[in-house]
């Protein structure tokens, strides 16, 4: 995976994000500077009103800071326009969701196929690498099965495969197992493990400390405010099934 | 830009709303199936009349004598006024350079009787011209000469309905028939012709020289028309104004005077035909904007349920990287290509029910390429302007309020 300058995928600082105005007023980042380096994987975790989501919709440029910059990949995105905005989505950052947001009654190759039609992708490679993209994640054999034909692991796993299909410079998961059972959150999460093993930069959100485990490097977010920013040093590691 | 993977997906989304799809058309299939029929069957009906107005003769002009102007100006009809003379005819047929032939039309009903058989019908005294201006033919025997019109003969050639009735399967030619008592020699049968325009059976006529007509069968010297024939089409407004003076200086009619004839071409039939078809494509046109308008609104009604049922869908795409535009052309392609199926639909029902109109109906179509095509465009085009507010507001959503929609 490339890296900006110096390596660096993300560098924000002091983001601020206000919603509402007079008695509405919700300040739900109140200055956050962060730097993420290409190979990290890291874990923000904090409670619900704590300015996640706020924060992963920001890092994820679906929504723009009221004040602060934002730069991935050295590119400043912070006052970028929505079409712009959705050019880097696509060349530069990987969706993972908690509820794997699939098209239903659509196969699992055309889901992973989705982001290469509004991509650079020529129209000729885009079977061959969604194909590529559900190998990766252990799935070539269930290419044509529709979501509601899979296990939610499976579901989640196509939504990773999604995910990596434009070679990002970030994966970016949103409560990845909050939909899933333990042993699948396991598996899901040693998938991410061995993404990252391979060099990709990955931010996950979670409330679960088990699942912060999982990570290299934990950031913990309360009333808008980054107070905790710490390597982890117990990490889980289970071993990769052979499978994939 | 990968278009085309975009339209697949509208394709896609069509597709598995089958029934809701086709409900969603059925308006827009209606609409372009009526303009179809309609105007297969209405341009079907003005080709006939064109032809009929065709049939009628050869660049034909017709003079009829003018009204009678009773006791206190009170007008007759056309034709109520015995203006018109034979003189009049040899007139116009020898100082009207663009009149070709010319012939006389005594006209009367009479009683004729063969045999056991008798018949009621139309006897038209004519000049030898007469089938010639007409473009009738013989179909058997032979039309009379002018020695049998200044002979005034008993002479007549029979139409095709006559021909049946009186003679059955007989050969009716040489045969004596009584036209009001009088005998009269069979020389010829007529060409059948068919009903006109009006319904009108042709071939229940008899054609006898207008001498003889006027002296023995009416009994009087008035003609109840001229017909003349023009040298072409282009020419015949020339004709009739070379007629009209011609005839107003052997009237002696002042200036100021109303004409006591008239003159009524092929090309004023042709244009009342014309005007009437004229009429029929308003109509038509009305009748299509408002079934394409409700069809159109039946569309745009469905897109905005479809864009408020796929807000998530269209949340997903925008986060993995589709800009306002890609969602725009999804759900307008999506809006065009239900309208365009419509549309084809609606001009297949349309060929269809033209055809069964002109098996069941007996009625002539004509289909033209231009209305199919009009309509085809004319459906796809509501397609683009009923989907076009339904499409904008799904390229509008916010992704993460779309993300989050239940």
């Amino acid at each position: 995976m490339a890296a900006g300058a110096n390596g660096v995928v993300i560098r924000a600082l002091d983001l601020v994000k206000i919603y509402g105005e007079g008695d509405n007023r919700v300040v739900a980042l109140n200055g956050v500077s962060l730097d993420i380096a290409a190979g990290e994987m890291v874990a923000v975790m904090g409670a619900s009103g704590s300015g996640k989501s706020t924060l992963m919709n920001i890092l994820g440029c679906l929504d723009r800071p009221t004040a602060g910059s934002y730069e991935i990949m050295g590119e400043d995105v912070s006052r970028m326009a929505r079409d712009e905005l959705a050019v880097v989505r696509n060349r530069r950052i990987g969706f993972v969701f908690q509820n794997f947001n699939l098209l239903s009654r659509t196969s699992a190759l055309e889901n992973v196929e989705l982001p290469m039609i509004y991509g650079v992708v020529p129209g000729k490679q885009i079977a061959e690498r969604a194909r590529e993209s559900l190998r990766r994640v252990g799935l070539a054999d269930r290419a044509h099965h529709s979501p509601n034909q899979l296990s939610g692991g499976q579901q989640q796993r196509v939504a990773i495969a999604r995910a990596l299909v434009n070679e990002p410079a970030l994966l970016l998961a949103d409560e990845p197992t909050g939909n899933l059972d333990t042993v699948t959150s396991v598996e899901v999460m040693t998938l991410f493990q061995e993404l990252n093993d391979a060099g990709m930069t990955i931010l996950l959100i979670t409330h679960e400390h088990d699942i912060a485990q999982f990570a290299k490097r934990v950031l913990v977010l309360r009333d808008g405010k980054l107070i905790e920013d710490r390597p982890v040093t117990d990490r889980v590691r289970p071993k990769p099934k052979v499978e994939a | 830009m990968k278009y085309w993977l975009l339209v697949r997906v509208a394709l896609r989304a069509i597709a598995r709303n089958k029934l809701r799809s086709s409900l969603t058309v059925l308006g827009i299939i209606i609409g372009v199936a009526a303009v179809i029929a309609m105007v297969a069957i209405g341009s079907g009906a003005s080709s006939m009349v064109q032809a009929q107005v065709a049939s009628l003769g050869d660049n034909i002009i017709n003079i009829f004598p003018g009204s009678m102007r009773g006791p206190g100006g009170a007008h007759g009809g056309a034709g109520t006024s015995s203006s018109l003379t034979e003189d009049d005819a040899q007139a116009i047929l020898e100082r009207v350079p663009l009149v070709t032939a010319v012939s006389p039309v005594a006209q009367a009903r009479a009683q004729i009787v063969y045999g056991a058989q008798n018949w009621s019908t139309s006897i038209f005294g004519a000049g030898v011209d007469y089938l010639q201006i007409r473009r009738w033919g013989i179909a058997k025997g032979s039309n009379f000469n002018d020695s049998a019109v200044r002979a005034s003969a008993k002479v007549c050639i029979i139409g095709h309905t006559i021909a049946t009735n009186l003679f059955g399967d007989a050969d009716p030619i040489g045969k004596q028939i009584r036209i009001q008592k009088l005998p009269f020699t069979v020389i010829g049968i007529l060409e059948k012709k068919g009903q006109n325009t009006w319904g009108r059976d042709q071939d229940d006529v008899i054609i006898a020289p207008y001498t003889t007509v006027m002296k023995k069968v009416s009994g009087n010297t008035r003609l109840s028309m001229i017909l003349a024939s023009a040298v072409s089409m282009a020419r015949i407004p020339a004709a009739t104004e070379n007629i009209t003076e011609l005839l107003r200086a052997r009237h002696r009619l002042a200036p100021g005077v109303d004409d006591d004839f008239t003159v009524r071409t092929q090309q004023d039939i042709a244009d009342i035909a014309g005007s009437t078809a004229r009429v029929m494509r308003v109509l038509l046109a009305a009748i299509a904007s408002v079934s394409l308008l409700v069809g159109g609104i039946g569309i745009m009604n469905i897109m905005l349920v479809s864009v408020t049922e796929r807000t998530r869908e269209i949340g997903v795409r925008m986060a993995v990287g589709a800009k306002a535009w890609h969602v725009l052309v999804q759900f307008l392609s999506e809006a065009v290509v239900l309208a365009s199926l419509g549309g084809i639909a609606g001009i297949a029902l349309g060929f269809l029910t033209a055809h069964l109109v002109a098996r069941f109906a007996r009625w002539p179509i004509l289909i033209s390429a231009d209305a199919v095509l009009l309509a085809f465009v004319f459906a796809a085009g509501v397609g683009v302007f009923f989907g076009f507010w339904p499409a904008r507001k799904a390229s509008q959503l916010d992704p993460i309020e779309a993300l989050r929609y239940e």
